[in-house]
């Protein structure tokens, strides 16, 4: 007889291990010491937080713009926070000193960069030469609408120019020329001329000083290693336009004395606006900077070996502060006296080869992570120096320290506080200064929290996307 | 720009050696502005406002000898400078005058390469306690403990005060004035320490400053004033009469308000100060009306005092040492004539 065998049905898991109890009892409570560490976690978690939310929202005042909006207790008999007193020096934390009509020109220079440099950060989004151009034209227009007609003509040699570039084929135009033997060199030679003639011309706008004669110089510099170049990709463009054009574009929007723009001195410069410059200034200069270092520092020539060497060495022995202070102190004294660098100057040198040492470092680690076997096989291909460097080396050593040097680039963010010590305003010097307004004694902790939250943001935004790129750039090893 | 900046450096690095400096007060001239060094951070002597509007007994100061040069307040150009580099930037020009609360000291006034022109404003170390303590003077403080911040002259004056009058003390030392005052309301110490006119404005940022009191002991001098750059006669000339000026406006009743009927009054004194009599504005470099404009657009010194930390703003300091010499104070300058 056979006996059919049912087996009987599975008992239910036991209550304690699924669902939320199950989850609970896994990653809380999975061991004794495991428990107690949750238990402590949550008392200090209900210890800070609550009276900080009570602090920082329940009970703050929002509203107003005078002390008196913030002499108030709340409703349980504890005062919060006054938000009224960062609220009215917002536009004094933001841009120093600048004065409050050419605020605009600062805007205009962090929208400028911001349209400029979005290609370049997430260049998977504009693969589509559609999407690209439509979102030049969509910057352009929304430049000329907000800013006007001059500020819209600069968006548009930013913007449009990089992706028209690329289809203009300067070597077709002066081979159809060279067609007829003589004419070639005259040809060229007259095209030159006539590009650094428009420039000169455009720069002619800087009233009474040496500037047209040097810029026309670089331009016809610049337009001669096109023309051997020929056709580049719209995102080479890019990179250029971005340290080219760009560059002379803010400098003349921010110190103005031309074009018609007022003056603005540098000393007027303070707030987030001075710290973004700093780190946006020190952070496009110190990574060239520190990979030309890092390959000095690898080089079999003896002399560039050794100055490379030295450099970084003797930089990342001292501390940035000395750097600063060796700036602004001891530097004016070898100078005669009514010879000044500019003090900003002086700063943004400092910090640039400060963390371009730094920075050199950073990009060694990633070389020396590159098999030998590259080397030679790029040597192999027949590449020189730098083709094997730019071609092969580098792109995969950069990718392998991206969070090396994204974390120094946060380190200069958060370093170009330091320039409070030589008497530049910046973020944190300016919410110093406001602690000692008369009208709004005592309350550093409100001001101290919002620069925090503001740097937070800058830090944490930087960070994100270094991951984001990690993951672009990642490998699938086998 | 920054390149004819730099051609510029080089080639006065060449001609240095054999060109000979003109004047402050030329370049300024030039310039149309002149550039005074300040604080930024000291609540009463110079802060800007919301708006980047400068204020301030330093900054006023400033404004006074901008007044006198060009009948205009408003041309000078505030330099924040920090305690370590202000005498760099006075020696290498980049300010004219250092106008940051700065002690009157021996050493510096002879090694520092730059010369002090008059007090503005007599400070002095005090203590602040708690009224619950009881304590009348500070010479009951004997055992206290005491909130200062970390590496300043206060430190060593309470050290040497302590040890003259055989007490002892506990030292809470601190990095800022924020956090020892933070502390201090917090009850981490019995008493707070800095310059007297720093306890003033600390004190309304105590959660109960009606709690606390100010003790009548001053244990050391600060002479505070301003200063400009060591071998420029005429300049140091003009910046120390201007300061002058301002006490002796106040010491004849001459103010903003009734300057213009001052002009007309027979008061010889009153005459040779404003110009009326004599043109001694001009053997100075400037117009015989200098002290006119001086007044006219800042005020006399009383004026200044008030508007920036008089018993009216909220700093509320009395004039104490800063009053006339004739109203029992330290302030006396010698007369214009």
């Amino acid at each position: 007889m056979t006996v059919q065998w049912t087996p009987k049905p599975d008992l239910p898991p036991p209550p304690l291990d699924t669902g939320f109890a199950g989850w609970l009892k896994k990653n809380l409570f999975s061991s004794f010491w495991n428990g107690l560490l949750t238990v402590a976690g949550l008392l200090i978690i209900l210890a800070t937080v609550p009276p900080f939310l009570r602090w920082a929202l329940i009970n703050a005042a929002w509203v107003g713009d005078s002390r008196e909006a913030c002499i108030h207790l709340g409703e349980d008999g504890i005062s919060g926070a006054c938000w009224v007193f960062i609220k009215v020096r917002l536009g004094m934390f933001m841009y120093g000193f600048y004065p409050d009509a050419e605020r605009w020109r600062v805007n205009l220079a962090m929208v400028l960069l911001a349209l400029a440099a979005l290609p370049i950060l997430m260049p998977q989004a504009f693969e589509k030469l559609r999407t690209a151009l439509g979102f030049a034209l969509a910057g352009t227009i929304a430049v000329f609408v907000l800013f006007g007609p001059g500020p819209g003509a600069a968006a548009a040699l930013l913007l449009v120019l990089p992706f028209g570039l690329p289809h203009v084929r300067l070597k077709a135009i002066f081979e159809k020329v060279d067609a007829q033997p003589s004419a070639g060199l005259a040809a060229r030679a007259a095209a030159l001329a006539l590009a650094g003639g428009i420039v000169y011309a455009a720069a002619r706008g800087f009233e009474g000083n040496a500037l047209p004669g040097p810029l026309a110089g670089v331009f016809i510099a610049l337009l001669l290693g096109l023309m051997l170049l020929d056709r580049a990709p719209a995102a080479a463009w890019q990179w250029v336009f971005l340290f080219t054009v760009y560059p002379f574009i803010a400098y003349v929007l921010l110190m103005g004395d031309a074009y018609g723009l007022a003056y603005v001195e540098t000393h007027l410069w303070g707030g987030m606006f001075l710290t973004l410059v700093i780190a946006v200034i020190g952070i496009a200069t110190s990574l060239p900077i520190g990979i030309l270092l890092a390959l000095g520092r690898r080089s079999t020539m003896p002399v560039t070996k050794t100055l490379c060497v030295c450099f970084i060495e003797l930089i990342r022995g001292v501390p940035l502060i000395s750097v600063l202070f060796m700036a602004s102190i001891m530097l004016p004294l070898f100078l005669p006296e009514g010879a000044h660098f500019d003090k900003l100057l002086r700063a943004l040198i400092g910090v640039s080869l400060f963390y371009a040492a730094y920075m050199a470092e950073v990009v060694r680690g990633g070389l020396q992570a590159i098999p030998r076997g590259q080397y030679e096989a790029a040597e192999s291909l027949g590449c020189g120096y730098w083709r094997m460097m730019g071609l092969i080396i580098l792109p995969q050593a950069l990718r392998l320290v991206i969070p090396g040097i994204v974390n120094t680039f946060l380190g200069l963010f958060k370093d170009t506080t330091l320039v409070a010590v030589i008497g530049l305003m910046d973020m944190l010097g300016i919410v110093k200064t406001a602690l000692a307004d008369t009208e709004w004694l005592g309350f550093p902790k409100e001001a101290y929290v919002f620069a925090a939250a503001v740097f937070w943001v800058f830090c944490f935004g930087m960070s994100r996307y270094s991951m984001h790129l990690e993951k672009r750039f990642q490998v699938k090893r086998h | 720009m920054k390149g004819a900046k730099l051609i510029a450096v080089m080639a006065i690095l060449v001609l240095a050696a054999t060109a000979a400096h003109a004047g402050i007060l030329e370049n300024v001239k030039k310039a149309g502005e002149i550039k005074v060094g300040v604080s930024g951070k000291v609540p009463g002597f110079s802060v800007p406002d919301q708006n980047g509007v400068w204020s301030g007994m330093d900054v006023d100061f400033g404004r006074a000898v901008a007044a006198a040069v060009f009948n205009d307040p408003g041309k000078v150009k505030f330099v924040p400078v920090t305690t370590s580099e202000r005498f760099t930037a006075l020696q290498t020009g980049e300010i004219d005058i250092l106008s940051r609360n700065t002690t009157w000291t021996f050493q510096r006034d002879a090694k520092q390469g730059i010369d002090f022109c008059g007090i503005l404003f007599y400070d002095g170390q005090g203590f602040m306690v708690n009224k619950k303590l009881g304590v009348k003077s500070a010479k009951e403080l004997d055992g206290a403990s005491i909130c200062i911040q970390i590496g300043t002259t206060t430190e060593l004056n309470v050290s040497d005060y302590f040890a003259a009058n055989k007490m002892s003390y506990k030292p809470v030392v601190f990095e800022s004035a924020d956090e020892s005052t933070v502390m201090y309301d917090t009850g981490r110490c019995d008493v707070y320490t800095t310059d007297a006119s720093g306890l003033a404005a600390r004190r309304t940022t105590l959660s109960k400053p009606a709690d606390h009191i100010i003790l009548a002991e001053v244990i050391s001098k600060e002479p505070l004033g301003p200063a400009v750059r060591h071998g420029d006669q005429q300049w140091g000339d003009i910046v120390r009469w201007t300061l002058f000026a301002l006490i002796n406006a106040e010491e004849l009743g001459v103010t903003s308000e009734n300057v213009d009927e001052m002009m007309k009054s027979t008061n010889p004194s009153i005459k040779r100060l404003l110009g009326v009599e004599d043109n001694l504005g001009e053997q100075m470099g400037l117009t015989s009306d200098w002290v006119y404009r001086i007044v006219k657009h800042v005020g006399n010194y009383g004026e200044i005092y008030d508007r920036n930390v008089g018993p009216d703003t909220p700093l509320g300091l009395e004039r104490g040492p800063n009053a006339l010499w004739t109203q029992g104070g330290l302030m006396y300058a010698p007369p214009v004539r």
